[in-house]
């Protein structure tokens, strides 16, 4: 049935007023609006003929009782008349409810924002120091006992998050090589240093780019599993369950994982610096003319093992970082979906920013050790 | 008032893939009443509520809510029907990212016109009416209890001021104390707003002690419809087991005491 819109009307002169309509949630909206300017008379004493209410529900109650509160505190004495039975009650029952809704507590000053900023920054730093050291105590107990170490999980792991993500990292590293060599190209043809292409894909891929890009995929794709997958299980409450039924969380959801990803992510980068390389050596020889057979001989004298050696040595490390902070900020995940997004979000941001970090710290180690 | 039924459904078919879960099922729920789906678990009761509510469509047969045929409707179609009736979920589906006050306030804003300062109070006395605290509406769902979830859940399905009211197990997971409250709030709710409430649950006491008529589903048929005492008379094996059994018993024996 169509809707009439609630109204008031005020018949000449008299201390009357008229309630028509449906005061009906769809009703009531533009007499709501219009509240503020309405002409109330000015007699004392008012009659509010209520009579003409097709009908009523809950918000129509709320508003009508609204208009006699707001009546009655301003010198007026409003006599209510002809309301119906069943509306009568409607008007009781929202008589009764508790009318002042409660506030939310107002947002905190700039001062106290930044404190609780830092605060929160400071307790998060100790929590991940806390959790990095139940970790490390339950692998100790893990290696003295070798035989709780999930083997079944880690093999879970690896392939997930190392076999099944060749194919995207390999991909990666081949266009991160092609790039490469097609910037140098043009300015080592200038200087007929053609053969140099060797040196810079070679160092650069196999010291820095490799372990760097690697670790920048596996944190976007595991990273932010681990987060997604321990943070939905804390608002479930399996992990709760899980403690109870005697099974410790490290031990079947971070520590394989740590495990698995630090066997994996030094081998995708191995992977990587090959397909990395391999691009490289596409581009030289299209754009320099630098053969394949010529590019290799080069290949072994321009890099050495070592190099080869340091990039490789930093993935564990990448590794620990990732899967570490990506557990970590599950665990971290209070109440419902928006938080699973969010720190989700966290811990592949914290990842990235922290794996850099630790790249920057190897520079420094490894030029201060003349490697 | 008319006296068409608020729902009718007939001839209702879903399948699973193999699993048949209703077969030719059909019946019919009048205004103002309070009609309960009954049943073990698993026996559909919370599927045909999913099929009336449009949120999975039967295979074959046909829905009608308020003189509406449901089938095939597109969403344009289906709002104005779904802003005439309010659902509270099992476990309450409120948004974790909103307090109770705007998950309650969130179809008002949503659907009407109206002030924030009207809406926030409209919400107030919504969750005033589920029979929570006013200090209840700022909290966040997870720093309530599972009671008061279900309270909160119930606010926010009163909130448009349906005629319609879906419970999907509105006592599931409630202490005796809690759930018998619960049962007095739905009479309660039933009685001042002139509401049409239909109850999925397999809860007897509620059963028995809101129910109008409860229809009994069981291996994909309507197995009985009518009133808790007519359906508990019905000599049928899965009635019996469900009437009879040591709970059954135990429930029955309340209600008569109380009556």
């Amino acid at each position: 049935m169509p809707t009439t819109e609630a109204r008031l009307d005020f018949p000449a002169g008299g201390a009357e007023i008229r309630a028509h309509g449906d005061w009906t949630l769809t009703g009531i909206a533009t007499l709501e609006q219009r509240l503020a300017a309405m002409p109330w008379p000015t007699a004392a004493a008012l009659t509010l003929d209520a009579s003409a209410i097709a009908a009523m529900d809950t918000a129509g109650a709320w508003l009508l009782r609204h208009i006699l509160n707001l009546l009655n505190g301003t010198g007026h004495r409003v006599s209510l008349h002809g309301l119906r039975a069943a509306h009568s009650a409607l008007l009781q029952m929202i008589e009764a409810a508790p009318p002042a809704p409660a506030r939310p507590p107002a947002p905190p000053g700039l001062l106290a924002a930044v404190g609780r900023n830092v605060w929160r920054g400071l307790t998060q730093g100790a929590a991940m120091l806390t959790f990095i050291g139940e970790n490390t105590l339950a692998a100790l107990t893990l290696l003295r006992h070798p035989k709780r170490i999930r083997w079944r999980a880690v093999l879970h792991n690896l392939q997930n998050d190392g076999f099944n993500a060749l194919p995207i990292t390999g991909l990666l590293a081949f266009l991160m090589g092609i790039v490469i060599a097609y910037q140098g190209a043009e300015q080592l043809r200038r200087y007929g240093a053609n053969i140099f292409v060797v040196d810079l894909v070679g160092l650069s891929m196999l010291r820095e780019l490799g372990p760097l890009l690697t670790a920048i995929i596996v944190a976007g794709r595991s990273g932010s599993a681990y987060a997604a997958q321990i943070g939905t299980m804390q608002v479930t409450e399996e992990i709760d369950a899980m403690q109870t039924i005697g099974i410790a969380p490290l031990d079947l959801l971070v520590l394989p994982k740590v495990i698995a990803l630090m066997i994996a992510l030094p081998l995708l980068t191995v992977f990587a610096d090959i397909l990395g390389v391999l691009g490289g050596m596409v581009m030289a020889q299209s754009q320099l003319g630098v053969g394949h057979l010529e590019f290799i001989t080069r290949f072994a004298s321009a890099v050495k093992l070592s190099s080869y050696l340091v990039g490789i040595g930093k993935a564990p490390v990448f590794a620990f970082i990732i899967a570490i902070v990506g557990c970590f900020q599950g665990f971290q995940v209070r109440g419902g979906a928006d938080s699973v997004g969010r720190q989700t979000t966290i811990s592949v941001v914290q990842a990235i920013f922290l794996v850099i970090v630790a790249d920057a710290l190897f520079s420094i180690l490894f030029s201060w050790l003349k490697i | 008032m008319d006296n068409a039924p608020v729902i009718e459904v007939r001839d209702l078919c879903t399948r699973f893939g193999e699993a048949v879960v209703h077969d030719h099922i059909s019946l019919a729920v009048q205004r103002g009443e309070i009609f309960a789906l009954a049943g073990a678990s698993g026996c559909g009761k919370s599927t045909l509520l999913r099929e009336i509510i449009l949120l999975h469509p039967p295979i074959s047969g046909a829905i009608r809510v308020f003189g509406h045929n449901t089938m095939g409707l597109s969403a344009a179609e289906a709002l104005p029907l779904r802003r005439r009736w309010g659902v509270m979920f099992e476990r309450g589906a409120l948004f974790t990212s909103l307090t109770v006050a705007e998950n309650v306030g969130l179809p008002l804003r949503e659907h009407t016109a109206l002030r924030t300062e009207f809406i926030d109070a409209l919400a107030a006395v919504k969750i005033a009416l589920a029979g929570l605290p006013p200090s209840a509406g700022v909290k966040y769902p997870n720093e309530l209890s599972g009671g008061m979830r279900k309270r909160a859940a119930l606010a926010r399905a009163i909130a448009l001021d349906p005629e319609l009211l879906f419970l999907d197990e509105p006592t599931a997971g409630l202490d005796p104390l809690s759930a018998g409250g619960f049962d007095q709030l739905v009479l309660h709710l039933k009685e001042r707003l002139g509401l049409t409430i239909m109850i999925v649950t397999h809860d007897l006491d509620l059963l028995w002690r809101v129910a109008d008529r409860v229809a009994m589903l069981g291996e994909g048929k309507l197995l009985g419809i009518g009133t808790m005492d007519a359906l508990s008379r019905i000599d049928h094996p899965l009635i019996h087991e469900y009437f009879y059994g040591p709970r059954g018993r135990a429930a029955r024996e309340q209600s008569w005491k109380r009556k």
